[in-house]
């Protein structure tokens, strides 16, 4: 059976279309002993502690340098569900899906969803699918929910930072917000930008049981490493000294934020992690990441204090404490 | 026999009346009048009682307002007739001070050291010969050593210093002129200086500390200095490489340093003085005063690299006249002693005012430490001014030492408002009835230190006077951090927008309470349409709390935000995108040489509005012709490219570029396209850059003018209230006010506080208190 170009209303209609679509597009690429059952909820077994997250993906351009909706649908989720210290299991998945999109475009979307699941290790276990008329929807919107199993007993929480605790990153800043920025106006830089997206729940999981303490883990994703810190002071109650200097920006996002006039550090990421871990697991913890493709720039960024509590502090390469402020919306000049 | 008393009264005195050598005049004015009584110093301000003949009295309660010491200032006098004592004093006395909640009465500013102190300074016969803490009734440090009130020796820094027993008999005694001078201080008791290297060694020497300070700033090398408000950076501003080596550590360039020499002889020598910049020079103030270059000028190149202008301050404490009166003995025979006296401090941090954090923060720039051990505790940096040719107002760039805490008269009382401020060149301002009290100086409000600093002064201006604020309002950018302070406050909190408050605030200072429109020609504040606003014509009705907003710049993109604010070549750019012109035709932009990539970039931007705001910034404007002229592409501080294009004016040229105005829908438009195109046209020509710039600010000047005038035509109103920091430009002042007055409007200008943005934190106040005013006259809802 071969399907028309692109997607028809009829394929959310929940007839023999919509039918056709599950068991030859979904069920093929997402293939799983508990979806192919196609009951109207997956039976799981699962016991302890769970992490439930959910999120829904509205990225345009759908493709971009570095991933597309259907892989950043995976990771997003599956990391917020491992910065619990979680490993994530299973995945529901649905999506909203304009009428008239290619239907090869959904089935790059969907394969690429399945080969970043698999990679992750979870299963996509449930799912749903609508078409709506023509300019309802942006092309496709994609929401995925990811339940995994707490794997400590002490998991990282927003509010564990302790005085002293050293915080550490993954890897560089800025790279998914600028690129999605630059491929959505068609911008284009000297150096090429591309996005971060990347599951790092293999890695995460590594670093909660070999570095035993791991006080807190947080994805710098809206917002950016800035904004992202700043929830992270206020639920502890503590202040962060950021060194500027030690903050990894890969120089074409530094120059590309230069040029936009954007600063690198409220710009999204989808595959980095902010660490906060007692100063005595410090060597441990980035000899754990670095270790792994995803944190082989890991490096630390700061210290958790007993000053300022509730405020992000930038110590600025000449001596100066700037603070690092959430904002209330976009980048506006404070400047006069 | 006594005479018989035939009357008492009684006089309740407000004012800058502590610490000025005001209850020794009264003494001295009631033994004058032969009457009894006393004087005291009370939570109602000082509270005189006399009793004598009837005439002494009158005579007496005309002296009193007559006479009054030089540094002295009356508020208000309050005064009741007492049935006389049965049995009267037999003379008059000076009771001591009674504290108490709700004090009326004013901490001085810091005063520079009087001709008296001066004299027995450089006297060898005087006991306190060369010492730099000498000081009397007259002057000496106030404000920056006193930590709460009442004004007296033990809520100053000088308590921890016990008098010995001849400067306790001067403080005692009411004919002395050092009776009740808190920080009256000799060799024997009071602080001391000392010095050591960058490394932490004491500077052996067998000479007095500061002949041997002035022995190292001879040889070039940097001191920090241990001032008044905080440390100064020193150096011989006469030394190219010593100039350079201290601009290069302190990360400081192109801004121009501050210079100080012994006397006005020697100011002469470097600078343009007039007979009103002298007053300034050695007044009791004793701002830093922009004065013009001589041409033949021996001061280092690199002091005000961009302007032929240069800062210019004399002593103004006893150390600073010893240092200096050293260096001048030390230096050959012709050559002037001058040393650069910049703020202690890393660029955008707060002067450094203790000496331990002096030495932590300052150890990478200065080969040696000048200490006291008078601790400062309170920071004032140094105030500048510039007083304007053809009137002799001054035109103030900074309002600090020697102004603060010195008010601000409103035209009415009300009830406690506090303005808190921008985020550049923050000040905090705090109502008190009819006076508004605006802080020092603070600094840019992005560093910890500096919001630190905010925090401490917002909490000590509230606690010396002594009030409690009904009402905070601050900026309409949710992320400054004035703005954030006022909602963490408990108080009812409400927004002004920036430009709104910029012209509140020069009303305010005019004490002008009727409708007038407003020129706000500045950099960027955010407007109440989300966009950019600084060059606006607005109709303010303070009597109402209310504005509106009449007309503004032709908006234009501000591409890159921030990035476009320091690199001016951005703002040609974007002026050009609005002309149509997206690629040079003619004549290579000059930019192009060194920002060929970015400026790729910015057309894409442009033409896809990515991170680029509107604007309709009067600064922005400058950047552009100065961008387009290519004499500023990046700014290494505020204000630079503005600078630059006033300075290289040719002032032959006398024919402006055409700047007309446009009606749109409810607004009226400057077409400062227009004027743009002209300097464009211009450019393209090949015209020399001083030309186009004189035709720039000759024509901006009469588009603005017509422009005004057009609109208080149609909206009935002839006064005109200018403000924002475009005005510190004095070549704009110069050409607009006459052009204004020629159209019949009455002009008010800033003349107490700086046009830019220090001025913001008393509008906001001004408008707060027309606003809860407001409320109080209409009924509520
Ligand atoms: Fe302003
Ligand atoms: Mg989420
Ligand atoms: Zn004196
Ligand atoms: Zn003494």
């Amino acid at each position: 059976m071969s399907f028309p170009d692109t997607v028809l209303l009829d394929y959310g209609s929940g007839g023999k279309a919509s039918q056709r679509l599950i068991s030859e597009l979904f069920l093929k690429h997402f293939d799983n002993a508990t979806l192919n059952r196609l009951d109207d909820a997956a039976m799981l077994d699962l016991s302890g502690p769970l992490a439930v997250s959910t999120d829904s993906f509205t990225v345009d351009p759908l493709f971009f340098p570095g991933g597309d909706i259907g892989s950043l649908a995976i990771h997003g989720t599956v990391n917020d569900v491992a910065m619990l210290g979680a490993r994530p299991m299973y995945l529901s998945c649905a999506m909203i899906v304009e009428e008239g999109l290619p239907f090869s475009t959904l089935e790059a979307v969907v394969r690429s969803m399945a080969e970043a699941s698999r990679h992750a290790g979870a299963q996509i276990v449930t799912g749903d699918t609508k078409v709506v008329p023509k300019g309802a929807v942006d092309k496709l919107f994609i929401n995925t929910t990811g339940l995994g199993l707490v794997q400590t007993a002490s998991p990282p929480q927003g509010d564990r930072a302790r005085p002293g605790d050293a915080i550490l990153l993954t890897g560089t800043m800025g790279d998914h917000g600028l690129t999605i920025l630059s491929q959505r106006q068609g911008l284009e830089f000297e150096t090429p930008v591309q996005s971060d997206s990347a599951a790092l729940n293999h890695m995460l999981l590594d670093l909660v049981e070999s570095v035993g303490e791991v006080h807190v883990l947080r994805d710098p994703t809206r917002g950016g490493l800035a904004t992202t810190l700043n929830e992270i002071a206020l639920q502890s109650n503590l202040g962060f000294v950021i060194e500027e200097k030690a903050v990894p920006v890969s120089d074409a996002v530094r120059s590309g934020c230069s040029f936009l006039g954007l600063d690198p550090l409220y710009l999204a990421n989808e595959g980095k992690a902010i660490c906060i871990v007692p100063e005595d697991r410090l060597d441990a913890a980035l000899a754990c990441l670095r270790s792994h493709d995803e944190g082989r720039q890991a490096c630390r960024v700061g210290t958790v204090t007993e000053d300022h509590p509730g405020k992000v502090v930038l110590q600025t390469p000449i001596g100066g404490k700037r603070l690092l402020d959430m904002l209330e919306g976009e980048q506006l000049p404070r400047i006069c | 026999m006594q005479p018989t008393p035939c009357s008492r009264q009684r006089f309740v005195v407000n004012g800058r009346v502590q610490g000025v050598g005001f209850r020794p005049f009264v003494y001295r004015l009631a033994l004058d009048h032969a009457l009894s009584g006393f004087v005291q110093n009370t939570s109602e301000g000082v509270v005189i009682e006399v009793q004598g003949l009837e005439d002494g009295i009158g005579r007496f309660a005309v002296d009193l307002e007559k006479q009054l010491p030089p540094l002295a200032q009356l508020t208000s006098i309050q005064t009741e007739t007492l049935s006389p004592h049965d049995t009267p004093e037999t003379s008059f006395h000076i009771l001591s001070s009674s504290g108490g909640e709700g004090h009326e009465v004013l901490i001085s500013p810091d005063v520079a050291t009087c001709p008296e102190c001066l004299a027995e300074l450089r006297d060898p016969s005087d006991p306190r010969y060369q010492y730099p803490f000498i000081n009397c009734t007259n002057c000496g440090p106030r404000y920056t050593i006193t930590r709460s009130i009442p004004y007296d020796r033990v809520s100053t820094s000088m308590a921890c210093f016990p008098l010995c027993s001849r400067c306790r008999a001067e403080y005692e005694d009411p004919l002395d002129r050092r009776f009740h001078a808190q920080p009256n201080a000799c060799p024997h008791c009071g602080p001391r200086v000392w010095m050591i290297s960058a490394t932490g060694h004491a500077v052996s020497d067998d000479g007095p500390v500061l002949a041997e300070a002035a022995r190292w700033l001879a040889r070039g090398k940097i001191l920090a200095i241990k001032g008044l408000g905080g440390f100064h950076l020193a150096c011989l501003a006469t030394s190219e490489t010593a100039v350079a080596r201290l601009r290069q550590r302190k990360h400081r360039f192109g801004k121009p340093l501050a210079v100080m020499v012994p006397d006005l002889a020697s100011a002469h020598r470097i600078v343009r003085i007039n007979g009103a910049e002298a007053t300034w020079l050695s007044g009791i103030v004793r701002p830093i005063v922009v004065c013009e270059k001589k041409a033949s000028t021996l001061l280092a190149g690199d002091i005000a690299p961009d302007t032929d202008s240069a800062g210019v301050m004399l002593p103004y404490t006893p150390l600073h006249h010893v240092l200096l009166d050293e260096l001048r003995g030390l230096l050959p025979q012709g050559s002037v002693p001058a040393l650069v006296m910049t703020s202690g401090n890393l660029s955008s941090e707060p002067i450094a005012l203790g000496n331990r954090e002096a030495r932590h923060r300052l150890h990478s720039i200065a080969d040696g430490f000048v200490f006291h051990n008078r601790d400062i505790l309170i920071r004032c940096d140094d105030s500048v001014v510039r007083i304007h040719p053809d009137t002799a107002n001054p035109v103030w760039y900074r309002r600090a030492r020697g102004m603060t805490p010195s008010p601000v008269f409103l035209p009415r009382s009300g009830p406690c408002v506090l303005g808190t401020g921008p985020a550049l060149k923050a000040t905090l301002c705090l109502t008190k009835s009819d006076q508004a009290f605006v802080s020092q100086h603070i600094g840019d409000l992005e560093n910890l230190e500096t919001y630190g600093f905010y925090k401490e002064i917002a909490e000590h201006l509230q606690h010396i006077l002594q009030v409690e604020p009904q009402l905070v309002v601050h900026d309409l950018h949710p992320d400054y951090l004035s703005s954030g302070f006022a909602n963490e406050r408990p108080e009812e909190v409400v927004a002004v927008q920036h430009h709104v408050a910029h012209i509140y605030s020069v009303l305010a200072e005019n004490q002008c309470t009727e409708p007038a429109l407003g020129l706000a020609l500045d950099g960027t504040g955010l407007g109440d349409d989300g966009t950019l606003w600084g060059g606006e014509a607005l109709h303010v009705r303070p009597e109402a709390a209310s504005y509106a907003r009449l007309g503004h710049f032709m908006p234009v993109g501000l591409p890159g935000g921030e990035a476009a604010i320091l690199e001016p070549w951005r703002m040609a750019r974007s002026y050009l995108a609005s002309l149509g012109a997206s690629s040079p035709s003619g004549r290579r932009w000059p930019w192009l040489d060194n920002f060929a990539p970015a400026d790729g970039v910015l057309g894409q931007m442009l033409v896809k509005g990515v991170n680029v705001p509107q604007t309709t910034s009067c600064g922005r404007l400058f950047d552009a012709v100065a961008g387009l002229l290519g004499i500023a592409e990046r700014i290494a501080y505020e204000g630079q490219a503005a600078i630059r294009l006033e300075a290289c004016q040719d002032l032959r040229v006398d024919t402006g570029y055409p700047c007309s105005w446009i009606d749109k829908e409810d607004r009226c438009v400057l077409n400062t396209l227009e004027l743009f195109a002209a300097v464009h046209r211009d450019w393209q020509a090949g015209e020399p850059v001083g030309r186009i710039s004189r035709r720039f600010h000759l024509g901006l000047s009469q588009g603005l003018a017509d422009w005004v005038a057009a609109l208080a035509d149609r909206s009935g109103v002839r006064i005109v209230g200018l403000s924002g920091g475009v005005f510190q430009n004095i070549t704009l002042q110069r050409l607009l006010v006459p052009l204004l007055e020629r159209h019949g409007l009455t002009v008010l200008v800033h003349t107490e506080l700086p046009p830019n943005d220090a001025c913001i934190a008393l509008g906001q106040a001004y408008y707060g208190q027309n606003l809860l005013r407001c409320r109080d006259v209409l009924p509520q809802p």
